[in-house]
């Protein structure tokens, strides 16, 4: 059908140049001169929803020609219609602001901690000779295997809870620190040892900003840590929370419920890599990069 | 910029440079430099001696590999000598270097002002200091953009401004203008040697470029390479400012050429 269409076009203008040409010719002209022509090119506006909406066209289409069973996967607005549901009789409130009170407190902490570790164990060769090691271990152990001990050490209160999400928050904001902190540029250090800078100095003006891109890296798997270490505590062992609302679900067989959960844990956890990645651009506005 | 092309290598010098006489700022005496132990240990230099008056403005020259930045950390305290002594009377010494000399991640004025904070000096009178310094390599209006904003000449008058902020009277500089283009280099040729006289400095630059080195030097160093020693000192009475491309400059920078041609075929590299 187009070759038909291109080849009538060409013969068809005999006096005036070939349509398919001018067209070529416009879109090079219009083309603004310098532009990169390697790298990814101009930034898409909103264009990380791209992906996400996507998937949620697939999903209702699928369920709107009767291809998707609702048994195995409730139709998006079958889910809209019980969140709401949940949202009006009072039930979800109370342990969405539950879960959001354990991931915040857990981020806080674990971010907290990392850092002071990252900062201990990258400026101090005896810092990493202790720190780094035990992070390390416990960056091969995952979460779910020490929820048994943590269970006996702690008990299945809050304490457990924040505990686990923030040991698996301090690990990724450990790691990335570390290495941002360790790959500032050497000659930065000589100039801050000839403009006589001191320790506190050095630490806030050239370290923190230095290692900056490696913390917020770091950041952006934090916070999806954080949240994946909920669902494992709210669901081993709880009485409330988003968690605790799918498990009860499960029992009674209520797919939309289950998918309720599973579309506010992808909403907070996309919502809060969006936060952590607009705070990335501002902040590293210094950088030039592949990403401007 | 006067052109005064006219005057010959070794003709009187309108400006006299030692406003104490027979006062170094800085002595270096026999230096030796070494990097490792036993067999595979490498001499960076060996036996340097040099006297740098005050308020002159010294060049040190020589291929790449002899030493020359080593010789400069050395003075700057960054790195320890291995033999020898380093007397410097005026301390604190500022120091500039090629790259890499100023922090990404700090405006223009906050990069100056860094200098200004370790000395305690408060957040408002920073702020003037920074803007007058800026005024002073003619930046004024930059103060509040990031470095990548600017182009390379710029970024390097930043990096002056900074070392001007110290206010060291000794200032050390690494190659600063070795990545700069042919134009660009000789405007901050005018600008460093005006701020030179203006504040009274002694300068130590290191350079590669022969040419650069008779522009600005009142005594040019020549480094032999591998170790690195002094192979001679051309004190140079020119009138100032020199330009680039007069002819006095440029006979004196042949017999330099000369010079450090044979030195480098010596070493086959």
């Amino acid at each position: 059908m187009t070759a038909v269409d291109t080849e009538t076009r060409e013969t068809g203008s005999g006096a005036s140049p070939p349509a398919s040409h001018d067209e070529a010719a416009s879109g090079r002209a219009s083309k603004p001169r310098g532009k990169r022509r390697l790298g990814p090119g101009k930034a898409i506006p909103f264009g990380y929803l791209v992906g996400p909406l996507l998937l949620l066209g697939i999903w209702a289409w699928g369920s709107a020609q009767g291809w998707i069973d609702p048994r195995i996967l409730s139709a998006p607005w079958t889910v809209a219609a019980t969140g709401w549901d949940l949202w009006e009789s009072g039930r979800l409130g109370p342990d969405l602001l539950v879960s959001a009170r354990r991931f915040a407190l857990g981020l806080t902490i674990g971010v907290l901690v990392g850092l002071v570790l990252a900062i201990a164990s990258g400026l101090s060769r005896w810092g990493e000779a202790i720190v780094d090691g035990p992070v390390q271990i416990k960056r091969s152990i995952p979460n779910l295997a020490l929820l048994p001990l943590l269970l006996l050490w702690f008990g299945i209160d809050e304490r457990m809870k924040i505990i686990t999400i923030v040991l698996g928050v301090l690990i990724p904001i450990y790691i990335h620190t570390h290495n941002g902190l360790r790959s500032i540029d050497g000659r930065y250090a000589e100039l801050a040892e000839t403009l006589r800078l001191s320790q506190g100095a050095f630490i806030g003006r050239v370290v923190l900003p230095g290692a900056l891109p490696g913390f917020l890296l770091g950041m952006r798997f934090a916070v999806t840590s954080s949240w994946l270490s909920l669902v494992v505590v709210e669901q081993v062992n709880a009485t409330s929370g988003i968690g605790y609302m799918m498990l009860l679900a499960g029992t009674y067989g209520q797919t939309d419920i289950i998918i309720v959960g599973l579309v506010l844990y992808a909403l907070l956890g996309l919502g809060s890599d969006t936060i952590v990645r607009l705070i990335q651009r501002r902040a590293l506005s210094w950088r030039r990069t592949l990403e401007d | 910029m006067s052109p005064s092309p006219t005057v010959k290598p070794g003709g009187t010098a309108e400006r006299t440079r030692d406003t104490a006489p027979g006062s170094p700022a800085v002595a270096l005496t026999d230096v030796v430099k070494r990097y490792g132990r036993g067999p595979g240990a490498v001499t960076a230099l060996d036996g340097v001696s040099l006297s740098v008056a005050h308020g002159s403005f010294t060049c040190l020259l020589g291929a790449s590999g002899c030493g020359k930045s080593t010789l400069l950390s050395l003075v700057a305290g960054l790195d320890d000598i291995t033999a020898g002594s380093i007397d410097e009377v005026d301390r604190p010494v500022a120091m500039m270097f090629q790259e890499s000399a100023l922090f990404p991640w700090l405006t223009v004025s906050g990069n100056v002002e860094i200098a200004l904070r370790v000395k305690g000096v408060g957040r408002a009178e920073r702020r003037r200091r920074a803007a007058e310094l800026l005024e002073t390599v003619r930046l004024n209006g930059f103060e509040h953009k990031r470095p990548h904003e600017l182009s390379g000449g710029m970024r390097q008058r930043v990096a002056l401004a900074r070392a001007l902020a110290q206010e060291a009277s000794v200032l050390l500089m690494d190659e600063p203008f070795g990545a700069l283009d042919a134009m660009t280099r000789d405007i901050l040729h005018d600008e460093l040697e005006r701020i030179w006289r203006e504040r009274n400095l002694t300068v130590l630059f290191v350079t590669h470029n022969v040419r650069e080195a008779v522009r600005l030097g009142d005594q040019v160093v020549l480094l032999s390479s591998r170790p690195g020693r002094v192979l001679h000192v051309y004190d140079v009475d020119m009138e100032r400012p020199r330009r680039i491309d007069s002819t006095p400059v440029a006979q004196l920078a042949a017999e330099i050429t000369d010079a450090l041609r044979e030195e480098v075929a010596r070493h086959g590299d």
